[in-house]
């Protein structure tokens, strides 16, 4: 634990990123395989269901530290993160110990998990008792399973390929469902993980999905990327991007995030393939017989529930619209160029003649300008702008430009002038400052006129900017409710945001997606900030 | 008879001696505890202050009519009787005894109650009343001891040195920068220090502090730097004065380094949990060695310590005061956390 500690501790601490690939490499030579087994599946992203309820966490912290609620939750708003809170709020420690972080999960933490609350507050306050702040702060994120730590997946498989003296990619493909929680991590696997490349990697790899090759976005002029002919574009949806594989006679769907979501769509989990072959494209909400997909709001309807009922699966058909195929026969085609994988794609997905498997089709212009006016009709087809793939592209790893680029080119969001009318403090980097605010826009006419909320945004200010709203929003309170101050209206901001949907659920009866803050409008008094019918406007305009 | 000390739009007044305390606007009278710029201001008609902290003062202040008087020491003012005992800040910090009447109010100013090699330790002073600063008075504040946190810091120098990289601190320029100098190992390579740390270094020399030997930038070969650690304030950041250390590390030296957020914000290499003010279990045990059974509590958690105070036991109530708002020229931080800049 000392170890894994040292390492987050440095990690946690620079901002450079040669120094935290030093201090991985410094961490994955020296640790016991059975260790670094676990480090990687933390570092990786690894969320382990947490071990034991938060409500307790709290109890007993309070109760060991002497404390009183009150008292902890003012620390707590101070802090902004809840685990880093019990960490400072406990008395030092009377002894010491050194445990590896195996044991700690596999002997300690695990069997937290459903025990009694006695036998839980026991072993809480034995461990707490032999660890300093920075051991119990990992030890406490490991049981709340809220670990995270500021290096990229990228930076883990860059060391453990320097380490195993392998190529990365080989690292990000064995890395592949490490942390799905299917697989427990073990001294073993860890070994398997660096070790040398050998005629087997396939057969190991068993349902595993391609590490996903992602796009850059483009804000710049498209003419700047050469001619037209040396892209093939599509249009870039918004559903769950996912890959979709077919191996030892199943399917296995993955997220983009490495989650396994066969179950929650049994249409393409039913999908007839033949073994050996992976498709990447996006899950979406296709209605039969619709030029156009369903919003992202439908599909949400889908992740949110439990259990999907067959009316549920009627209403709202998910299909797979296929964009690239990474994998035919079981072998891997990731390293043909973009332009021969869609050959194959479009004669395969012919050939399959299912309709939950739907191509992505191309978009031909003649020539950038035309392409723009196809772009600026995004909306109307239910899609956030276009994606370009360089022909010559091989399906690299990652967000990479190494082996060819995707780019996304996406529309510009919609805009709205609101006011700020509620403001919270933000957590972590954020803790004490107020970064998290609620905009609202006009609603009647005259003296009648009011604010309604519609929107909460938290990013989109740099530092030096949240220092002079924090400022302001401290002088400007009108009341406290807990942590959230409500303040006089004077400050105006440009909102920007992707979607629009209907929702009763919002005082303002309207929802949007990814709302963010688009710039301060320092220039605009707040009288005229824009409407709930401006709002409603938009909204006509995208179901139209 | 009433409260001897009562808030006034001036400052902390003592109402039989007819003198302020650290007043924040210009009064005739004023007993200054210590010379951060929120506590000791310019323009008031005399000042009362620690022999120790005279040199500083005055260094601050410029010419300024000023009494000092030894730690211990009694005087007399309008029949209240007036000492000044160590409180562990910074040099010649004091808290203010007053004694009328067989009433006795001691005035903490800012206080720390670990003992460091720059200045005299805090001295627990019984009272009735004791009116008690608190800027980290929250139980997450904990320091560690400053010996394991000195070691950090060398061990962080040696480390950069050895890999050829300046080393480079961010710390206020009165009392933090001097704390870290007393606790650095010379033996590392060169200590530097910002143009506006060294007139605090003469003053704390000068008081008999054993700083170790300092240079200029100035004063210093390029390849030298390499190795050097350099002590320079938060202003200095980002500021054209850093392009000369090349590829350095830096780091900062606060209380609220303590917290990852404001280390995060802050944008540094290492965040060193460094303070010269009392953390909440230093707070507790300075309450209660007063022995007082009436607290009142100035800047920082006010609300925060008067009830847990008022929980247990005590008579407590807060001031007002415009005290750890100070925007001193080298000091606030653009995104540091409302409250005390030099913390």
């Amino acid at each position: 634990m000392r170890e894994f500690a040292r390492l987050y501790a440095d990690l946690d601490e620079t901002t450079s990123t040669t120094r935290k690939l030093d201090a991985l490499q410094g961490y994955f030579a020296s640790a016991a395989p059975e260790n670094a087994a676990w480090a990687v599946y933390f570092l990786a992203g690894g969320k382990p269901r947490q071990a034991v309820p938060t409500k307790l966490l709290r109890q007993f912290a309070i109760e060991y530290a002497g404390l009183d609620e009150w008292l902890f939750d003012e620390s707590y708003h101070a802090v902004g993160d809840f685990v880093e809170t019990i960490a400072h709020i406990l008395p030092p420690p009377s002894e010491r110990s050194d445990v590896g972080l195996a044991v700690w999960m596999e002997e300690r933490v695990g069997p937290l998990r459903g025990a009694d609350p006695g036998r839980i507050r026991e072993a809480l306050f034995t461990y707490w008792n032999e660890l300093d702040w920075r051991e119990r702060f990992l030890l406490v994120k490991l049981i709340g399973g809220g670990f995270r730590v500021g290096v990229s997946k990228l930076l883990v498989t860059r060391a453990l390929a320097a380490i195993a003296a392998v190529d990365s990619k080989l690292i990000a493909q064995r890395l592949m469902g490490w942390t799905d929680g299917l697989v427990k991590p073990t001294a073993s696997g860890f070994l398997q993980l660096i070790a040398e490349q050998s005629d087997e990697e396939h057969k190991l790899r068993g349902g595993q999905p391609y590490p996903f090759f992602l796009s850059h976005q483009l804000n710049g002029d498209p003419a700047a990327l050469g001619e037209l002919d040396d892209w093939l574009v599509e249009w870039k949806y918004d559903g769950i991007r996912a890959q979709l594989v077919r191996r030892d006679g199943q399917n296995f769907l993955w997220s983009r995030g490495e989650d396994l979501i066969t179950e929650r769509f049994p249409e393409l989990a039913a999908a007839r393939l033949p073994d050996g072959m992976v498709l990447d494209g996006e899950v979406l909400i296709w209605q039969p017989g619709s030029d156009t997909p369903s919003p992202f709001a439908d599909l949400q309807k889908r992740i949110g529930r439990k259990t999907l009922s067959s009316k549920l699966l009627g209403e709202l058909p998910a299909v797979l619209c296929c964009y690239d195929l990474l994998e035919l026969d079981g072998v891997d085609l990731r390293g043909l160029p973009q332009h021969e994988r869609r050959a194959l794609l479009e004669v395969e997905v012919a050939k399959l003649g299912q309709p939950q498997l739907r191509l992505s089709p191309l978009v031909h212009a003649d020539g950038w300008e035309e392409l723009a006016a196809l772009r600026a009709g995004s909306r109307a087809r239910s899609v956030e702008g276009m994606m370009l793939k360089s022909r010559m592209a091989q399906y690299g790893v990652g967000r990479t430009k190494d082996v060819g680029t995707w780019w996304k080119w996406k529309i510009d969001p919609y805009a709205i002038d609101a006011v700020l009318l509620y403001a919270q403090p933000g957590s972590g980097r954020r803790a004490s400052l107020y970064t998290d605010y609620t905009f609202a826009v006009w609603d009647g006419e005259g003296p009648e006129r009011k604010l309604v909320p519609f929107a909460k945004a938290y990013s989109g200010l740099t530092d030096a900017e949240i220092a002079q709203v924090d400022n302001a929003i401290r002088r400007t309170t009108i009341e406290k409710f807990g942590p959230v101050r409500s303040v006089k209206p004077t400050m105006v901001f440009e909102i920007g945001f992707e979607g629009i949907a209907l929702s009763p659920r919002h005082k303002a009866g309207i929802a949007v997606r990814f709302p963010r803050i688009l710039r301060r409008r320092s220039d605009k008094p707040v009288e005229e900030a824009d409407t709930l019918d401006t709002l409603k406007g938009l909204l006509e305009a995208a179901t139209a | 008879m009433g409260d001897m000390v009562v808030v006034r739009k001036e400052g902390l007044y003592c109402v039989p001696g007819d003198f302020y305390i650290d007043p924040w606007r210009p009064v005739a009278r004023a007993v200054i505890t210590h010379a951060h710029g929120d506590h000791a201001r310019v323009g008031h008609g005399h000042y009362l202050a620690a022999s120790p902290g005279i040199g500083v003062l005055k260094s601050r202040l410029g010419d300024i009519s000023v009494d000092a008087l030894a730690y211990g020491e009694k005087v007399v003012h309008n029949g209240v009787t007036v000492s000044l005992h160590p409180a562990g800040h910074v040099l010649g910090s004091a808290q203010v005894r007053m004694e009328c009447g067989g009433q006795v109010w001691v005035a903490s100013g800012d206080y720390k109650v670990e003992p460091d090699k720059t200045c005299d330790p805090f001295e627990p002073v019984r009272c009735d009343t004791f009116i008690t600063e608190s800027t980290f008075g929250l139980p997450i504040y904990r320091w560690q001891p400053e010996a394991e946190l000195m070691a950090e810091i060398n061990a962080w120098w040696r480390k950069n040195a050895e890999e050829g990289r300046c080393s480079v601190v961010f710390a206020y320029s009165f009392g933090k920068a001097q704390r870290i100098l007393a606790g650095l190992d010379p033996s590392i390579g060169p200590i530097v220090c910002h143009g506006s740390v060294e007139p605090l270094n003469r003053a704390y020399r000068a008081e008999g502090v054993d700083i170790p030997p300092t240079v200029l930038v100035t004063d210093i070969e390029k390849a030298a730097l390499r190795r050097a650690l350099v002590v320079a304030p938060p202003s200095a950041s980002g500021s054209p004065w850093m392009k000369r250390f090349g590829d350095y590390s830096d780091s900062f030296a606060s209380g609220w380094m303590l917290l990852r957020g404001a280390r995060r914000r802050r944008g540094v290499d290492r965040g060193f949990v460094l303070s010269d003010h009392a953390d909440w279990p230093g707070l507790m045990s300075a309450i209660k060695g007063t022995s007082a059974e009436r607290v009142i509590v100035t800047h920082g958690s006010i609300p925060i310590l008067v009830r847990w105070l008022c929980q247990n036991g005590l008579d407590a109530s807060g001031f007002e005061t415009e005290y750890g708002d100070e925007e001193e020229d080298e000091a606030t931080p653009p995104v540091a956390p409302a409250g005390d800049a030099h913390a």
